[in-house]
């Protein structure tokens, strides 16, 4: 079994809300210093057989049908380091 | 004879009973669709419902977009059937892709439900030839992911195309349903694809159609109206 991680963030032009309310929370709860907030999703898929070239083509694909929208997300596919 | 227009139900879906009974009252035969059946009992328009289908897990409209009904809908856009989207449906429009942009949460991170001024900018689709372009329009809205959102591109496309349906009236009291809601760009309420079949917009026509209801305007009928006599005339 491995781990693979597919991160999706808004792209960097869309407006994120979400995040800016978190921002704007963060002096009032004393966390200080952060200019800037972005909000994401992280997906964690269990791959029932290696996580080889073949396997992440696949969550590729995955990731751009179905799990981000690339009208107005980005995302990334890494293996988890020790799976 | 009259037409057969589809409304789908999506597990999640709250307007479809709304949807049937506007359908009817414009004088048209409402055929209830159901998400799993691909099968779609050869309607001659189909209406997708507002509502939270599937919970609007992953992001609204992501999982009813690969349901087996929409396999169908998507077919048959793309060969001319109609379709009109209202709010859940929209959102499910754009992610198909058959309408450009995407919908994200409302600007104010709040729900907004309210009456609605809008103005009908193109009256030549399927669903708007009983309005008149220009004319303005009062309807329920109701959404938390209402903010439409396109790269500029796609934007300066839709507005020389005339593909921008309806606007918000953004200038005005709030409280007597003016202003943009929910941060759409460019006070964009609605779009039509290229070939005037396939239209989305985030507020309710289908809550506005008898008199005797919400705010006694029925601004909304002249959706179904509009397809009745496009199918009847056919």
């Amino acid at each position: 079994m491995a781990r693979v991680v597919v991160d999706v963030m808004l792209k960097p032009e869309i407006l994120d809300p979400q995040g800016q309310a978190v921002q704007r929370a963060l002096p009032r709860l004393g966390f200080e210093g952060i200019a800037d907030v972005r909000q994401g999703k992280r997906f964690e898929l269990e791959v029932e057989g290696p996580a080889d070239d073949a396997a992440l083509a696949r969550i590729r694909e995955m990731a751009e049908t179905f799990l981000a929208n690339t009208v107005i997300e980005d995302f990334t596919v890494r293996v988890e380091a020790g799976s | 004879m009259t037409a057969r227009i589809g409304v789908v139900t999506f597990p999640g879906t709250l307007d479809d009973r709304d949807t049937q009974r506007a359908v009817r009252v414009a004088g048209a035969e409402a055929v209830p669709l159901w998400h799993r059946d691909k099968d779609l009992k050869q309607v001659d328009a189909v209406v997708l419902p507002g509502g939270f289908s599937y919970g609007d897990y992953l992001r609204a409209g992501a999982i009813s977009r690969f349901s087996p009904v929409m396999e169908s809908v998507i077919a048959q856009a793309k060969d001319g059937m109609p379709v009109l989207g209202i709010c859940n449906g929209f959102q499910v429009l754009t992610e198909t892709h058959l309408l450009p942009g995407a919908m994200l949460r409302n600007e104010s991170l709040h729900f907004v439900c309210r009456e609605q001024k809008l103005r009908v900018e193109n009256a030549a689709t399927a669903w708007t030839t009983d309005y008149a372009a220009g004319q303005e329009i009062s309807v329920p809205l109701k959404n938390i992911d209402g903010r439409y959102v396109a790269d500029a591109r796609t934007l300066d496309m839709l507005e020389a195309e005339g593909r921008v349906a309806f606007r918000y009236l953004a200038e005005g009291e709030a409280a007597e349903g003016y202003g943009n809601p929910n941060g759409s760009l460019r006070d964009i309420a609605g779009i039509t694809n290229e070939a005037g079949n396939v239209v989305g917009l985030m507020p309710h026509p289908e809550h506005a159609v008898e008199p005797l209801i919400g705010t006694g305007r029925t601004d909304g009928l002249g959706f179904f109206t509009s397809i009745l006599k496009k199918l009847v005339n056919a």
